[in-house]
């Protein structure tokens, strides 16, 4: 569990003046200070703000970047949009979910990934495309996803490395001949 | 911190800054613009910046000036990074880390241009030195996305002499804000974020709307996957989208503007945050803007990861801290909006358009597109099309122009089987209709509808069931789950669907899937819901028979559906290099070295493996 440090909440509260109706803004800088919603921050948030702990909780579970749980180290945001499933996306989430036991939301067991899939990150003409703690990785196969990561989780990750393995497109190869 | 040298006070200090800008702007200087949109920096754009940068400051003790910068998206993704050198304009794409020392010895120093990265026309395999001559641009018109690719969205010094700013010089102080608002109404401009609502109406609404504060609001929740045109213009253009709101404001009488962007563009936020606050300091946003007496400002609110907080009255839900569950609209939000105040929300692109008008005039905007459709629309142009990226085309252009002049068709010589337009509630556009031209009315009598602009291209591989099936499964996890018909209809459909996509359809599904469809269309509360089956309607009125033979015949006639088709090893391509079935997990392929190998298909799992990695495509779908 991370350490929660006092005076955290104060300070962002008063970032936004104290005003209730800047909740979300201030649950997202919880969540960037700690990786993840911590419960006795929200609950300080509830008491300070003098908005019910519900709301809180029913906010934080109705937006899927918010997150209950300690981070992983790294964390995969897989696009599963339009074009990423055209392309194949839906097999690499698949495969990664097996392969390191990952749930979406969650992070595998030994901690080292967070699993959050989103549904476009908006870079279509590099589908399918992962986004590891920030950096983009395209034009991915399930072989070449799961190996990156296997890679990430050594500690060796080389950004260069992939941009260039991802650079030459892979002819696509769809059904031939009937 | 502001500084009075720094604010202007009046329009003729704007004025006086852009001549200054302009003066100070030496001809002789070499420049190297390159593309740090998502696309190119995910392509390592960042890094080639960077390279251009270093060497222009090694060189800057010499004599040639020259200037590395960066600008918004170019739009050509699919060839990014992409890099212009002045003068000349000349195009370079595919640009490496490794290509930089190259384009600055031959190019910037030398003014000869560098061939091999050069646009190359496929049939003829002429270069393209400049943008103009690449098919991809050629058949383009940029209005909105004119500061694309030219300026750097990090100064507002760039926008400003590129005559930024100056519609809201203009509106401030020649036009009456009555005026304004009947400008945008005599342009025809429809909101560009989906229903195409003339915008003109909505303003005149929000201005007689009683109550105080009013605000405005820009939509930057750009949800639809497969769509990007919204993030490149808050990337790319930041200010115009501000300066269109500054307009729209002072048109309505508002004072106090949000911008709500969606989670995942952290550039997009980035580029906004400081447009603004180089707008403050100049006191292009602020109290007494331009000595006109009329104060705005704007605040940006991160959306948190919801599709259906792109409904205008879900986003305000979302702004006052709330879930965001959409209302209904029995009281439009131009009456009572956020906080039960009157609230003028537009779509990113839209706000962006209105400075144009003001300062070109209505007359010259209605000039453009059909009849009904006024003007330009950004597409985002993606999937199983050639040339992915954003373009602009006049409103009228066929979808054939669009995917094959400008797109450069479909890859791999496949045919095109359908478009799919206006995002996970959309609807698909069989080839029949390619010659039909795209408008906000055309593309709803088709079925589909004009949406933010997303138009995502599938071929013969596509399997209509399978996407189908893949946007109501998006709807279902994007369903706030307030109202009934929405929460539990579509999980319905899913249900169903998914039951189709694994060979165990029943006859009467698809009749089921048509009665929720209409269920959902008659009785969800707002639009995510009402139209979630279209997908689902499109495919079935245009693919009918795709439906049938996954139903009947318990097979999928495009092959994407697992179970549905066989694997099988064509013997004549087969070299017998054991890959196969050294990889197969269940042990399914037999033969011998050197010889063809076979699929026991008693043994087979259908899994893909052996056809995801035989190096000589002998492993064939059937």
């Amino acid at each position: 569990m991370v350490e929660t440090e006092a005076g955290t909440v104060a300070q962002i509260i008063e970032r936004y003046g104290g005003d209730a109706g800047m909740l979300i803004p201030m649950m997202q800088d919880v969540q960037a200070e700690y990786g993840y919603l911590p419960q006795a921050e929200l609950k300080e948030l509830s008491g300070r703000l003098r908005v019910p702990l519900a709301q809180i909780y029913s906010v934080a579970t109705f937006y899927a970047s918010f997150r209950l749980m300690p981070k992983g180290d790294h964390t995969i945001q897989l696009c599963l949009g339009t074009v990423c499933f055209l392309k194949g996306a839906d097999k690499i989430s698949e495969a990664i979910r097996r392969e390191f036991e990952l749930v979406p939301g969650g992070t595998s067991p030994d901690r080292k990934f967070t699993y959050s899939p989103v549904n476009c990150v908006g870079a279509c003409a590099l589908a399918p495309v992962m986004v590891v703690d920030g950096e983009y990785h395209g034009g991915l196969t399930v072989d070449s996803a799961v190996e990156l990561l296997h890679r990430i989780a050594a500690g060796d990750a080389t950004p260069d490395a992939e941009a260039k393995a991802a650079k030459p497109k892979k002819a696509a190869r769809g059904s031939k001949k009937k | 911190m502001t500084t009075v040298e720094t604010r202007l006070q009046s329009l003729a200090d704007l004025e006086d800054l852009r001549r200054q800008l302009l003066a100070a702007r030496d001809p002789a200087v070499r420049r190297v613009r390159v593309c740090i949109g998502t696309g190119c920096t995910a392509k390592g754009s960042l890094r080639v910046l960077e390279r251009f940068q270093q060497a222009a400051v090694e060189l800057g003790r010499e004599s040639v000036a020259v200037e590395a910068k960066c600008t918004g998206c170019h739009g050509f993704c699919e060839r990014g990074p992409i890099v212009v050198v002045d003068p000349g304009n000349v195009f370079y794409h595919s640009v490496n880390e490794e290509d930089v020392p190259e384009i600055w010895r031959e190019s910037v120093i030398g003014g000869r241009t560098v061939e091999h990265l050069l646009y190359r026309d496929e049939k003829t395999d002429k270069p393209a030195t400049t943008a103009d001559e690449i098919p991809f641009y050629h058949a383009q018109q940029r209005i909105v996305l004119a500061y694309n690719g030219v300026i750097d969205p990090t100064r507002i010094e760039e926008y400003v002499a590129a005559g930024g700013y100056a519609a809201l010089a203009k509106a401030l102080g020649s036009m009456e804000p009555a005026a304004v608002v009947e400008e945008i109404a005599a342009s025809g401009l429809r909101g560009r974020g989906g229903g195409g609502f003339l915008t003109g109406r909505k303003w005149r609404s929000a201005r007689n709307a009683p109550g105080q504060p009013k605000y405005v609001i820009a939509n930057g929740d750009e949800g639809d996957p497969g769509a990007f045109m919204d993030r490149s213009l808050m990337e790319g253009a930041p200010h115009s989208v501000i300066e269109g709101m500054t307009i729209g404001a002072y048109a309505v009488g508002s004072s106090q503007g949000y911008i709500y962007v969606r989670n995942e563009y952290p550039l997009a936020v980035k580029h906004l945050t400081i447009a603004i606050e180089q707008a403050r300091e100049l006191g292009l946003l602020g109290e007494n803007i331009l000595g006109s007496g009329f104060s705005f400002d704007v605040r940006i609110n991160r959306g948190a990861g919801a599709f259906v907080c792109g409904e205008s009255t879900a986003l305000m839900a979302s702004l006052e801290g709330h879930v965001g569950e959409p209302r209904a609209k029995y009281i439009h939000t131009v009456e009572s909006g956020l906080n039960g105040k009157p609230s003028l929300l537009n779509n990113v692109e839209t706000w962006a358009n209105v400075p144009q008008i003001i300062l070109k005039g209505a007359a010259w905007f209605a000039s453009l597109g059909t009849e009904k459709s006024k003007g330009t629309k950004v597409f985002s142009l993606v999937g199983k099309v050639k040339n992915t990226g954003l373009v602009e085309v006049p409103m009228g252009m066929t979808l054939r122009q669009i995917i094959y002049d400008i797109g450069g068709g479909i890859p791999d010589d496949k045919a095109f089987k359908a478009v799919q337009t206006g995002g996970p509630s959309g609807g698909c556009i069989p080839a029949e209709y390619l010659d039909e031209p795209v408008d906000f009315d055309r593309l709803t009598e088709l079925g589909s509808m004009m949406g933010s602009g997303g138009m995502i291209v599938m071929d013969e591989d596509t399997c209509m069931v399978n996407v189908a099936n893949y946007f109501l499964r998006f709807l279902k996890e994007e369903s706030c789950g307030k109202c009934t018909p929405c929460r539990e209809g579509i999980a319905q459909m899913v249900e169903i669907l998914g039951r189709i996509t694994k060979g165990e359809g029943r006859p009467g599904d698809i009749e089921s899937l048509e009665t929720l469809g209409e269920l959902l269309e008659d009785t969800a509360l707002c639009a995510l819901g009402k139209t979630a089956a279209y997908p689902v309607l499109s495919t079935v009125r245009r693919f009918r028979d795709e439906y049938m033979a996954h139903i009947q015949q318990k097979r999928c006639p495009a092959k994407e559906c697992k179970g549905l088709f066989r694997y099988e090893i064509d013997a004549e391509a087969c070299t017998g290099c054991v890959l196969c079935a050294k990889r197969c997990p269940v042990d399914a392929i037999r033969g011998e070295r050197k010889k063809p190998h076979v699929i026991d298909q008693e043994i087979c799992t259908n899994c893909g493996t052996c056809f995801e990695v035989c190096p000589f495509s002998a492993v064939i779908k059937v």
